[in-house]
């Protein structure tokens, strides 16, 4: 039964990408509030996974529960499910032929049917919250990597999202770009946003992680609390994993 | 400690700067490319100057039969004394200030584009694309508002072959997009449709859809149900130049990343929305050079319509200089065509290049 205790459920959930067997019998509560960051080996399926919540990718079985309504072929419910969840991407995916500010704004104008007036004043509210305002009339081509990241969570948290999605937000960056976009992260988390995230910062994955979930070949192969998943992993494959990423 | 310091940014060198570095540079960088240069000069010299002289300076401009030339030189008094009928075909001369009114609406209506300070351009542009073709139907076809009725026979001339282009053009680029929208459906059976129609009408010669519309639709049709020969004739190069329009489209609509769509979906946009403000806008801006293509194949296979019938500028050029007062003059008449055609297509060709720099907002992902 779906439950509106939590924010996200993934019950039993398979993936095929035609033959290939991405997601094996995903099951995943997350709470309100609850920061999750997920780790894995590429082609772990972990970006698949939370591209699921959203349905960017449709899942073959099992069920998935957003805020408690469960995705199906319905799409209304995509469409609200999509109102409620955010997402940031590796590449950001800016609107290259919008204004930084027009990038905020489209959704709340056309989605929300804010007033575009109303619709700027959020759009700076968030802007100012990523520290990013003084760029809101330039073109995304002309950001750097780190602010277009920042101008790209300021997008989603306009929708005012109820779960946030992190899909590798910092593995396209610049070494000297990561940090601000971390930071923006680390606040964002501090204020109590349900936040899913694939990274590889094991770093942020200490400060603000409740759960960090290991996954490879399409399945979940250890989660824990962030002190005992990095100091004491439990499974092998999680313990070569952490090795290979931690002693370089 | 040591302090970064980056170093001062120094002016170039003189001799790669200003007239003298840009002729050296262009002209002059080297001996064989010198000897080019000059060979190009000569190879201008002696062709320009007897076309100019030809065309220009022993051209005869005025008269009323082909005895006013004697000079030797084109005889233009031929385009002087008829330039109404090019103009404006059999449109009957009391009422030629209705297509006056709309090649003035037309100018006021683009001019401006070309201008970057003017602020009305987006009002102006839907405009011309609405409200304009309407105005201009009214206006020249008559039957309302007491107008006289000018029944499409009589309509001719530049004025023809520009209402044609226009309204194919006008037309064309809203259902290529579709076409191509279709194209790239989920859905089987909108997909399909489009496939054919776009495979069907880019795979017959303009002449024979051309010839379908004037010759063989009729014999379809009921007795007495019977429509307009240039309706016809429009609705058969709006067909055929969408489909064109659509692969164009289409070429622009698949060049777009995947995560602009994934962007879009994300913020709960939908599909119609997320087409109407994130893809197409970067489609369409990213094929501006292959629609003004289309735009101006549409504009030059207007001529087309002289088979069925049509008297658009070439045919009535044509028939002038067959005519008995002007026999023989073909080379000015198609000089003059040609110009004519050339002068709308460079306009096009600016105007596209002065879009694509205005929209390029310097994203290349």
């Amino acid at each position: 039964m779906a439950s509106t205790d939590f924010a996200v459920q993934m019950i039993n959930v398979n993936k095929w990408y035609g033959e290939f067997h991405v997601l094996k019998d995903i099951n995943l509560n997350v709470s309100v509030g609850e920061r999750i960051v997920i780790c894995g080996p590429s082609g772990s399926g972990k970006s698949t996974m939370i591209r699921c919540i959203n349905r960017l990718e449709e899942h073959q079985a099992g069920q998935i529960i957003v805020g408690g309504i469960e995705l199906t072929h319905d799409l209304k419910r995509i469409d609200e499910v999509r109102r409620e969840v955010g997402m940031c991407f590796q590449h950001f995916n800016l609107f290259p032929h919008l204004t930084v500010l027009e990038n905020c704004t489209l959704a709340l104008i056309w989605v929300r049917k804010m007033p575009k007036k109303k619709a700027e004043e959020v759009a700076m509210h968030y802007l100012e919250r990523v520290k990013i305002p003084e760029q809101m009339n330039k073109f995304p081509g002309q950001l750097s990597g780190g602010q277009q990241q920042r101008v790209a969570i300021a997008r989603s948290l306009c929708m005012n999202p109820k779960v946030m999605l992190f899909d590798e937000p910092t593995s396209a960056l610049d070494p000297e770009m990561i940090k601000e976009v971390l930071d923006v992260m680390v606040q964002l988390a501090e204020e109590g946003m349900t936040m899913l995230c694939v990274t590889h910062e094991m770093g942020f994955a200490k400060l603000v992680a409740d759960r960090v979930i290991f996954m490879d070949a399409g399945q979940v192969v250890e989660e824990n609390k962030p002190e005992p998943f990095f100091n004491d992993p439990q499974n092998d494959r999680t313990k070569l994993f952490l090795s290979q990423i931690l002693n370089h | 400690m040591n302090e970064f310091k980056p170093l001062p940014n120094l002016p170039p060198p003189v001799a790669t700067a200003g007239v003298i570095g840009w002729l050296r540079a262009n002209l002059f960088p080297s001996p064989f490319s010198a000897l080019l240069t000059v060979l190009g000069i000569y190879f201008l010299y002696i062709t320009l100057v007897p076309f100019l002289d030809w065309a220009v300076f022993s051209a005869d401009w005025f008269g009323t039969d082909k005895s006013a030339c004697i000079s030797g030189g084109a005889c233009w008094a031929f385009v002087t004394s008829r330039i109404d009928f090019f103009i404006y075909g059999f449109f009957p001369t009391s009422e030629v200030w209705r297509i006056n009114i709309c090649f003035a609406l037309f100018v006021i209506s683009f001019a401006p584009q070309f201008f970057d300070a003017f602020p009305y351009k987006k009002n102006l542009g839907i405009f011309s694309l609405t409200v304009f073709p309407a105005i201009s139907y009214v206006l020249i076809s008559g039957g309302w508002f007491g107008l006289v009725e000018v029944s499409t026979e009589k309509w001719g001339g530049l004025s023809l072959t520009l209402m044609l282009a226009y309204v194919g053009i006008v037309a064309a680029l809203p259902f290529g997009v579709v076409l191509a929208l279709g194209r790239r459906s989920q859905l089987p059976v909108i997909r399909t449709f489009c496939i054919l129609f776009i495979e069907w009408w880019r795979g017959v010669p303009l002449i024979s859809v051309l010839f379908m519309s004037s010759v063989m639709l009729p014999l379809f049709l009921p007795e007495g149900m019977n429509f307009d020969k240039l309706l016809r004739a429009l609705i058969g190069i709006i067909m055929f130049q969408s489909a064109y329009m659509a692969e164009v489209v289409r070429g622009g609509l698949q060049a777009i990343p995947r995560g602009q769509h994934e962007a879009a979906d994300a913020l709960g946009l939908g599909y119609w929305k997320s087409m109407l403000l994130v893809i197409l806008p970067q489609a369409l801006k990213l094929v501006i050079p292959g629609i003004v293509n289309t735009f101006i194949a549409l504009f030059k296979d207007t001529t087309l319509v002289l088979i069925i019938g049509l008297f658009e500028v070439l045919a009535s050029v044509e028939a002038v200089v067959r005519g008995a007062q002007w026999r023989g003059l073909t080379f000015e008449g198609y000089v003059f065509v040609g110009l004519c055609f050339w002068v709308f297509c460079f306009g096009m060709s600016r105007y596209s290049q002065k879009l694509e720099r205005k929209l390029n907002t310097g994203h290349k992902r």
